[in-house]
């Protein structure tokens, strides 16, 4: 039993089958970065994805655009307790873009602008489960939260999902990225509470 | 599992009418750096409990955190904190966490804090560790908050005993009066004059809702700051009940 706290009475709600344990639902959609935001033009932007051999495989915005696009629903979680139900994405999915990509990998760093990244094993990228998206409720993603393409991966707390993503390197070993070195956990699942390193 | 550790009221403290400074006793305190902050637990009698997170605003002081919390009139733990939990109440905290928005104590640079509202905690925090420890890094420190009674650790943060650290503070709504800056917005220039410049290469931090932390960050980089040394922290505008 936890310690009580007296004369706490607390709000009840939210759907225990969807809001995960310690997290609350809400409505907007806080940041969370750890420097400033950087502007990248759809005019430079590439994505590549390389392979542990160094073999790259990049597209241009409009390569990338005339890709497949799939519609993710999908609820989101943040390692900061907010959790935001029903978000509609548009993006490319990841099991599109590692089709010709020849791996035996098993974990992928995924690498952005302004130097922040963020690893997850390469099987929670593939079956349907992660995109690269570039739009957000209807809008191109605003830079602040990734834009014009970030990482999606909603089974994941969502700093898993990373912002201005421009590379996704695959590997045999694990490389914590910048989160996972700064004390959070290297898998994250929102449903194990697995917010910071030990837990 | 990051361990749950029960915590104690000490005492609290008023910072203005909306905001309130807990001290907690957390007995086998780890210690923790300036910057860092804390998730705490919140338990119903029927067992059903409420997180947050908190950013500590005390330097280090042996098993005695402080944590301040502001009232969001909607919020469902925030009025409690404020407005109910006593001394001798307890809650559970865990933590120091986060290690990246935080200050090397060691560290020789100047730094750059930019507050926004109660985004001022642990900035706070820094200012208060540099003066427990002695350091003589220079701190410029810039403040942006609405109204004269709604700044936060009045005679503490500025004190004329703190050699070293300059505190500007630009009121948004309302300035004090007889106060030649009429209110407004920090602007790229007051962050220009009361920073530090580029080529010293000072550590910037950054804190408070997002869009703050939006323009702040925008306006060092433009400024020449490298991005890399801007860190910053948001607290979302659903994120801080």
């Amino acid at each position: 039993m936890n310690t009580v706290t007296r004369g706490f009475h607390g709000r009840r709600g939210g759907d225990p089958d969807r809001i995960p344990p310690g997290q609350y639902e809400t409505s907007d959609f806080p940041v969370l970065s750890v420097g400033p935001t950087p502007r990248v033009d759809t005019d430079e932007w590439t994505l590549a994805i390389v392979n542990e051999a160094g073999q790259a495989l990049t597209w241009s915005w409009d390569a990338f655009m005339a890709l497949p696009q799939e519609h993710p629903h999908v609820d989101i979680h943040c390692v900061t307790r907010w959790s935001r139900l029903d978000t509609d994405w548009v993006g490319v999915s990841l099991d599109v873009l590692l089709e010709d990509v020849e791996t035996t990998a098993e974990y992928a760093l995924a690498l952005s602008h302004g130097g922040y990244s963020t690893d997850v094993p390469l099987e929670d990228l593939t079956d349907g489960r992660a995109w690269i998206a570039h739009t957000f409720d209807g809008e191109p993603l605003a830079p602040e939260h990734g834009g014009p393409a970030r990482l999606i991966v909603p089974h994941l707390y969502f700093w898993k999902s990373a912002k201005w993503v421009r590379e996704i390197r695959l590997l045999h070993e694990d490389d914590p990225g910048f989160w996972e070195q700064a004390g959070y956990h290297s898998y994250g699942d929102p449903w194990r509470e697995q917010r910071y390193q030990g837990d | 599992m990051v361990a749950w550790r029960p915590a104690t009221l000490v005492a609290g403290r008023w910072e203005s009418d909306s905001a309130r400074t807990l001290v907690l006793d957390v007995p086998d305190w780890p210690g923790h750096r300036a910057g860092q902050h804390v998730d705490v637990r919140l338990t119903a009698e029927d067992g059903y409990t409420a997180e947050r997170s908190y950013s500590i605003a005390s330097a280090q002081d042996g098993d005695h955190i402080e944590l301040t919390v502001q009232r969001v009139a909607e919020g469902e733990v925030s009025p409690y904190l404020v407005d109910v939990f006593a001394p001798g109440d307890r809650v559970e905290v865990r933590g120091p966490l986060g290690g990246w928005f935080v200050w090397d104590a060691k560290a020789p640079d100047p730094v750059v804090l930019v507050g926004g509202g109660s985004g001022i905690a642990p900035l706070t925090a820094m200012v208060r560790e540099r003066r427990r420890v002695g350091s003589p890094a220079l701190f410029r420190v810039l403040y942006s908050v609405r109204t004269p009674q709604d700044r936060l650790y009045r005679g503490d943060l500025g004190s004329p005993s703190d050699g070293g650290v300059d505190l500007f503070v630009a009121y948004t709504r309302r300035a004090p009066d007889g106060a030649t800056r009429g209110p407004g917005r920090l602007g790229v220039a007051e962050v220009n004059t009361h920073g530090f410049p580029a080529d010293v290469a000072p550590t910037c931090y950054v804190c408070g809702p997002t869009g703050f932390v939006e323009t702040m960050a925008d306006a060092l980089v433009a400024l020449g700051h490298d991005p890399r040394r801007v860190r910053t922290e948001r607290f979302g505008s659903g994120g801080g009940t």
